[in-house]
């Protein structure tokens, strides 16, 4: 509360009361509505006034409201990394006039997040650089995410119909009256990963100029999630980060538990918090691994992957599955972890070490990787935050920013860990603070295994959770609470929460809004590396087209993440 | 020669008892066998497919175990991934597939040389999934003739080995879509 109190005054000293800033009741998070004439404003005063500092812009998103005269609302979401505050700005505007200033000015951050507002609400940023779609092809008609959009309606695209950049286009001389040529990098190529596009002006083999295509996986999770209830999303969350989709489903289920004021019990928590930890560890390990492979290091991977691969036995005995978990349920997890958990688990803390000790035998002090690496795709601190970076690679820039230590969630803040941070901010460092997490990863998990009490494993809360199914063949009250969960789906309360975790590529967050429902009305993701990857081609510049490799899988883009 | 189409056109060749050893193994087993060149052929061709892993999702990821040495396809002789159309014959579509996606897949099934097959991995590559939405394909035979549909979200890497054999089966049968239209060709005498 008395942070609340100082934001505002500080708000105040340059925005009276009636100067078109309301600050909004309650909220989990301090809320203002924002008039959109005075934002960039606004923003700029948020940004530099020392007693606010809001460096980061996590979020910017859309929620359409049809039933309202102001039908769209733009949502900002801020934070101060110094002072560990939280602001959520809210810009309503009208269906006709859908206009709002660009605070790409202000934060670079906003750059593709208002793009993606743009795609799929169809609101206007002014000033915005390259407002163009993000994620739907050229050829789609309409702004899916609007409430009027059928989720069916497809639009087909032709060869020849993608999305050229313009410059692309132009013919170009360099100084020696050289014709400079134009190179397109994926969306299939080997070190592309699958999806994601990048065209670059070579002069030479130096990268002048250089653009990303995204949007290749765009399947519509926002849209699924408003037509499946709150429970029946958890699957998607899976699909997000698919090389950790523990830690998706347990931001998620942390999200709408707070909206419901409901808490897991202790031994659920436990099995989540080890499991994402793990989790954690199987992220950085396709990463380093696929880095390294993109280098020409096959073997560290081989090595690594066996590691991903005993632990996938873990997963796989925990809920059935090896990959998309779906473990998660709200209020707890589906099942109990199997009778050798703390076991399999244990064996797993020896072995990973080893596997990984051998990766790193090999490849930290080679010479062939340090030169690769060293000095390649730096990023300073301040450029990092200003994009909204977060996670290993804004600690690879020097940044100790990690919301299991700034916002502990799970009791983090009752673990003894480290937050491994570099400085360089280049591609080794972003390697050398990955190899450290997943160590630091092995140490919270051996403290949990220790904490393992048996218990129950989901709420005893039945507007949340199925009751036991011997009490539904017994008791009146029970078989109601069943029939109503399984025809209704648990009722959220109105309202809306901004849910947040560390996944494995940073702060991974959920803006949830609520009407009451038994299916969300809006859920927008804050995909980490979403902010991680819009700063890559400005990186690029200046480098060989060689290095475009080790950047771009240094920063871990997951594709299901990043296009959702 | 443990090859069960090769063996099948074995003739009964050898086995009239007048015992000239120069046409036998040391075992006993025919030194010579004939067959038609198209059962030689297509023996080849299954047991060195090379694929092109067009990994787009989840998929992607399960994939990899299949490459990696736990499940390790080169038990199959389908482990020489290649990342150019140029340079395989088999085409694993290993994840979603978008509409934003479709033209670029359907460019690199068209530069694969020919015999070319498909394996459609996952119910998204399938029939679009639980992504019934927008933007998203709804089985990529919308676009390009598959062989071997694959299920599961994502399949097991034994899910897909047992589609590579699958393949290879139908291959030696001569019943995969490439197979299919070249007889269909012939046939009418084109």
């Amino acid at each position: 509360m008395e942070n609340r109190k100082e934001t505002l005054a500080a708000i105040r000293t340059a925005f009276p009361e009636g100067g078109g800033v309301t600050e909004l009741p309650g909220g989990d998070v301090q809320s203002f509505r924002v008039d959109r004439a005075i934002l960039p404003e606004l923003a700029r005063h948020l940004k530099s006034d020392p007693k606010l500092g809001f460096n980061l812009l996590a979020d910017v998103c859309g929620v359409d409201y049809p039933g309202r005269e102001e039908r769209f609302e733009v949502v900002y979401h801020l934070a101060s990394l110094e002072r560990g505050r939280r602001l959520r700005l809210k810009v309503p505007v009208r269906e006709s006039d859908a206009v709002v200033p660009s605070v790409y000015c202000v934060w670079k951050a906003a750059d593709w997040f208002e793009r993606e507002a743009f795609d799929l609400f169809g609101i206007r940023f002014e000033g915005h650089p390259n407002l163009k779609r993000i994620l739907c092809h050229p050829a789609f008609q309409g702004h899916a995410l609007r409430k009027d959009y059928d989720p069916g309606q497809r639009w087909l695209l032709r060869e020849g119909e993608q999305d050229e950049p313009a410059w692309a286009r132009e013919t170009q001389e360099d100084d020696d009256h050289f014709e400079t040529q134009v190179l397109n990098l994926g969306p299939s190529h080997p070190a592309t990963h699958g999806t994601l596009r990048t065209v670059v002006r070579l002069d030479g083999e130096v990268i002048t100029r250089a653009e990303v295509e995204i949007g290749y996986l765009h399947r519509c999770f926002e849209k699924m999630a408003e037509s499946h209830t709150w429970n029946q999303v958890i699957p998607y969350t899976d699909r997000l980060n698919y090389c950790s989709a523990m830690m998706n489903g347990v931001g998620y289920a942390l999200a709408v538990e707070k909206m419901l004021g409901v808490e897991a019990p202790p031994r659920a928590q436990m099995i989540r918090l080890i499991l994402s930890e793990l989790s954690r560890i199987m992220d950085h390990i396709v990463d380093v691994g696929a880095n390294l492979n993109d280098l020409g290091a096959m073997t560290p991977f081989l090595y690594m992957y066996q590691a991903r691969e005993e632990m996938y036995s873990v997963l796989e005995a925990c809920c059935g599955s090896r990959l998309t978990m779906s473990y998660v349920r709200i209020g707890g997890v589906s099942h109990d972890a199997p009778a050798d958990f703390v076991e399999s688990v244990r064996y797993l803390l020896g072995r990973v070490p080893k596997l990984v000790g051998e990766m790193e035998t090999l490849i930290t002090e080679n010479r062939i990787f340090r030169d690769r690496t060293e000095g390649i795709g730096a990023i300073s601190a301040e450029d990092a935050v200003d994009w909204g970076w977060t996670g290993p690679c804004l600690r690879a820039a020097g940044v100790a920013y990690d919301v299991r230590k700034a916002y502990p969630y799970l009791g983090y803040e009752t673990f003894d860990f480290k937050v491994p941070v570099a400085h360089a901010g280049d591609t080794y460092a972003r390697y050398l603070v990955r190899v450290e997490e997943m160590k630091q990863s092995l140490s919270i998990v051996e403290q949990a295994l220790a904490r393992l009490e048996p218990g129950p494993i989901i709420t005893d809360d039945h507007r949340v959770a199925l009751p036991p199914k011997e009490e539904v063949y017994t008791e009146m009250e029970s078989l109601i609470w069943h029939f109503k969960l399984i025809m209704e789906g648990m009722k959220v309360p109105a309202g809306e929460a901004y849910g947040f975790t560390e996944a494995a590529n940073g702060e991974l967050g959920y803006y949830i809004v609520s009407d009451g429902g038994g299916k969300p009305y809006r859920i927008k993701v804050r995909p980490p590396c979403f902010a991680i990857f819009q700063a890559f081609p400005h990186i690029l510049e200046g480098h060989m087209v060689s290095d475009t490799v080790a950047i771009m899988s240094s920063l871990n883009v997951i594709a299901g993440e990043l296009d959702r | 020669m443990g090859n069960p189409d090769v063996k099948s056109t074995l003739p009964t060749f050898g086995k009239t008892g007048r015992g000239d050893s120069a046409s036998r193994q040391l075992d006993g087993s025919p030194a010579i066998l004939t067959t038609r060149l198209d059962a030689m052929i297509d023996a080849a061709r299954k047991n060195s497919l090379w694929p092109l892993p067009f990994g787009t999702a989840c998929c992607a990821i399960e994939f990899m175990s299949f490459i990696m040495s736990h499940y390790d396809v080169s038990r199959f002789g389908a482990e020489v991934v290649r990342f150019s159309p140029r340079q395989s014959d088999l085409l694993i579509v290993a994840g979603t597939i978008t509409d934003k996606m479709a033209p670029v897949m359907v460019r690199i099934y068209e530069q694969m040389a020919e015999p070319k097959y498909v394996i459609s991995m996952g119910v998204c590559a399938c029939t679009g999934g639980f992504y019934r939405a927008y933007h998203v394909v709804q089985g990529i035979d919308e676009f390009i003739p598959v062989d071997v549909y694959v299920p599961g979200c994502p399949p097991t890497p034994e899910a897909l080995l047992q589609g590579v054999v699958k393949l290879q089966e139908m291959i030696a049968k001569g019943e995969t879509q490439y197979q299919r239209v070249l007889a269909a060709k012939k046939a009418s005498g084109a």
